[in-house]
């Protein structure tokens, strides 16, 4: 027993680690401990400790800024994951047919991952904007009624941020993704011609089964990079026009700084870890559940 | 074989990556039921020859038949060929019932048909209790089975097998071999094989084809590949422990006789390739199982004394090392024969069992 431990707990590497475990329980576990504690009180410019229950969850769910929010961030979530899926795959596999300007392509591909969300979104806002950008430019050579201005309406705006989304996401997504399509033997895509599968069949029933690794790690940083989704609504619309793209993340804070209302913000923050837990959660059980049979297997 | 007609018919062949050529003007005739052996050292274009008759790499010149039908631009599943690699290529996330139907099922085979083909290539693979497992939960063996059964559910005439052993452990490899021989028996089909490994060659082929750099350099039956080796790559390349090369003169006259050192070989009883030309630098080889030693050298047409070197146990027989005309010189005796580092021997061989070789060229005289 006593060795087991020795031989699992390095005391030189304990003690290399204990500022790191110090920041990981002191800003993760203790910040989010007080978000949920503070969610249960009636703060409202300042934390206080006067507990009034469920009432700021009963009050954030009558809220319709809120609901807006969540509407949008399902939307953005189901939209921008599925594109970026589908792109970043399409991409890798227009990337492995090994052209030849492969590093430049690359770097094209992973440059909106690499720039901070507020540049790239100020970028699109130019581009976007009615007086500025693409309406303005096209009006000046001459096409006077042309009119594209998706970020000022109200219903077309979400579909703005899910387009810089899929911009921002689908680079990365292929980086993961061409790891994997690389990672398939070559004998296998030999196999399957001599057998006579189509290559899109080959793609849809044995590689991607294949790279089913890769499909998890690019899903589990999209969902987390959906759930967090802030600077790209700031530097883009601001949650507006109106409330039409506000987004959880962008609700929590301007409640807390704008509406100086720290109770429902923290419960709004809570409610925002929900899905992050159920992700993670997921995912613990299918890694268990694979070691467990795996295990079984050998 | 000539009145089974040919099967796989490559005709002035070439190939180039890019502006690396690896194959070139290559022509190779396979009968039907024909197993043949492609053999050489890696790197000198065996797997690229048979991606080129399966179809999976486009060739730059020349034409390939299968069965009397021109298939240089049919598509792999086309030409009639089933192929095993090396690897196994499994599909991973598949049984091996789903692994062996799959491509059946895309082409449109119906259901009674494709359960019919599953049923009797696992019999004859015995790998009927496999069938509802997933690759990753089968032995390298039984791996290569499964692929060995997907090509066979194909219903093709031409096999093709690229290194199918191997990734196989020895005792698996030669298990395996004696396997496909007994399938290639069975089905009595067209193979080719690739292989680096010339047992594999030596107890498989009907024919072997040695390469080296993308050429041919003998196709001929095993015995006469390792008997009347064309050149003296070929011979380097069969035979294990190697072949015994003695550099020296070629002195013509009747009879020609060979000299290295202070040794003297008469050449009478040589089959020469063609008339003999006058003298020059050439190379002897023989092989260490055709020298004998002790009583029995003295009845051979060359004999000479010499004295051991170094003794090398190899189990069922010995090899031992010693000199002649000051060149390293290697012969086989049977394990029980004690003979000890400094014992004097006589030894000696029969020329005709020899192969001479031109200095300059490699080629048999
Ligand atoms: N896809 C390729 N691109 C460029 N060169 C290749 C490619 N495949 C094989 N080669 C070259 O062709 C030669 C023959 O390869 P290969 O047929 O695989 O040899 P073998 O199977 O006899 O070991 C090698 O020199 C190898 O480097
Ligand atoms: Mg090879």
């Amino acid at each position: 027993m006593q060795k087991s431990w020795r031989r699992r707990f390095h005391l030189p590497a304990v003690i290399g680690t204990i500022p790191m475990i110090l920041v990981a329980v002191g800003v993760f576990v203790i910040g989010i401990g007080f978000s949920v504690l503070w969610s249960f009180t009636s703060s409202k410019l300042f934390p206080t400790y006067d507990f009034v229950g469920l009432a700021q969850y009963r009050r954030l769910w009558a809220d319709s800024r809120w609901l807006v929010s969540v509407n949008n961030i399902w939307f953005f979530g189901l939209m921008s994951i599925t594109c970026n899926m589908v792109f970043g795959y399409l991409l890798a596999v227009f990337m492995d047919q090994r052209i030849r300007q492969e590093d430049l392509f690359r770097s094209i591909f992973l440059y909106p991952f690499a720039m901070s969300l507020i540049v790239t979104g100020l970028v699109w806002q130019w581009v976007l904007d009615p007086n500025l950008g693409l309406q303005e430019a096209l009006r000046n050579l001459g096409w006077s009624s042309f009119s594209f201005a998706p970020l000022v309406d109200a219903n077309t705006a979400i579909y703005a941020l899910v387009v810089a989304g899929i911009w921002q996401g689908s680079g990365v997504t292929m980086a993961i993704l061409l790891a994997g399509l690389r990672g398939v033997d070559e004998e296998i895509w030999k196999a399957a011609k001599v057998d006579g599968i189509p290559t899109w069949r080959t793609h849809l029933s044995i590689v991607a089964p294949m790279m089913k690794g890769a499909f998890a790690t690019a899903f589990v940083l999209q969902c987390v990079s959906v759930v967090r989704v802030y600077d790209l609504v700031i530097a883009m619309t601001g949650g507006g026009p109106g409330i039409a793209t506000s987004m959880p993340a962008v609700y929590v804070i301007q409640l807390i700084t704008v509406r100086q209302n720290v109770g429902q913000g923290m419960a709004a923050a809570t409610m925002m870890l929900l899905p992050v837990l159920v992700v993670l959660a997921f995912s613990g059980i299918v890694i268990w559940r694979r070691n467990r049979l795996g295990g079984a297997e050998a | 074989m000539a009145e089974n007609g040919t099967s796989v018919s490559i005709q002035d062949l070439s190939l180039s990556f890019g502006a690396v050529p690896v194959l070139h003007t290559l022509n190779l005739d396979v009968a039907e039921g024909e197993f043949i052996v492609l053999l050489g050292p890696s790197g000198c274009g065996k797997s690229t020859l048979l991606n080129c008759v399966a179809g999976l790499l486009d060739i730059s010149e020349g034409r390939i038949f299968i069965k009397g039908k021109n298939v240089t631009w049919e598509e792999p599943k086309d030409r009639g060929i089933g192929m095993v690699f090396q690897s196994y290529a499994l599909y991973p996330q598949m049984t091996v019932e789903k692994n062996l139907s799959f491509g059946l099922r895309v082409a449109g085979i119906p259901k009674d048909e494709i359960a019919k083909r599953i049923a009797r290539a696992a019999e004859i693979l015995q790998i009927e209790p496999l069938l509802q497992r997933k690759p990753a939960a089968l032995s390298g063996g039984q791996r290569q089975r499964v692929a060995i059964g997907r090509a066979l559910v194909r219903d093709v005439d031409v096999f093709l097998f690229d290194e199918p052993l191997s990734n196989l452990d020895a005792k698996l490899r030669s298990e395996l071999r004696v396997e496909i021989k007994l399938l290639h028996r069975k089905l009595q089909n067209t193979m080719i094989y690739v292989t680096h490994d010339q047992i594999e060659a030596m107890t498989l082929a009907d024919r072997i084809a040695v390469m080296k750099g993308g050429v041919i350099q003998q196709l001929d039956a095993p015995q006469t590949i390792y008997n009347r080796p064309v050149n003296r790559f070929v011979a380097g390349f069969l035979g294990s422990p190697a072949m015994n090369f003695i550099e020296g003169q070629l002195e013509g006259g009747t009879p020609a006789a060979f000299k290295t050192g202070d040794v003297s070989i008469s050449l009478d009883r040589y089959a020469f390739d063609g008339a003999v030309n006058g003298s020059g630098a050439c190379v002897l080889g023989i092989r260490p199982e055709h020298v004998v030693f002790g009583e029995a050298a003295n009845s051979m047409p060359f004999a000479t004394d010499a004295a051991v070197e170094i003794v090398e146990p190899m189990g069922s027989d010995t090899l031992v090392w010693t000199k002649l005309g000051g060149r390293n010189f290697s012969f086989r005796v049977e394990a029980e024969k004690t003979l000890r580092n400094g014992d004097p021997v006589r030894i000696g061989f029969d020329p005709a069992r020899a192969s001479l070789f031109d200095a300059q060229s490699g080629n048999r005289m």
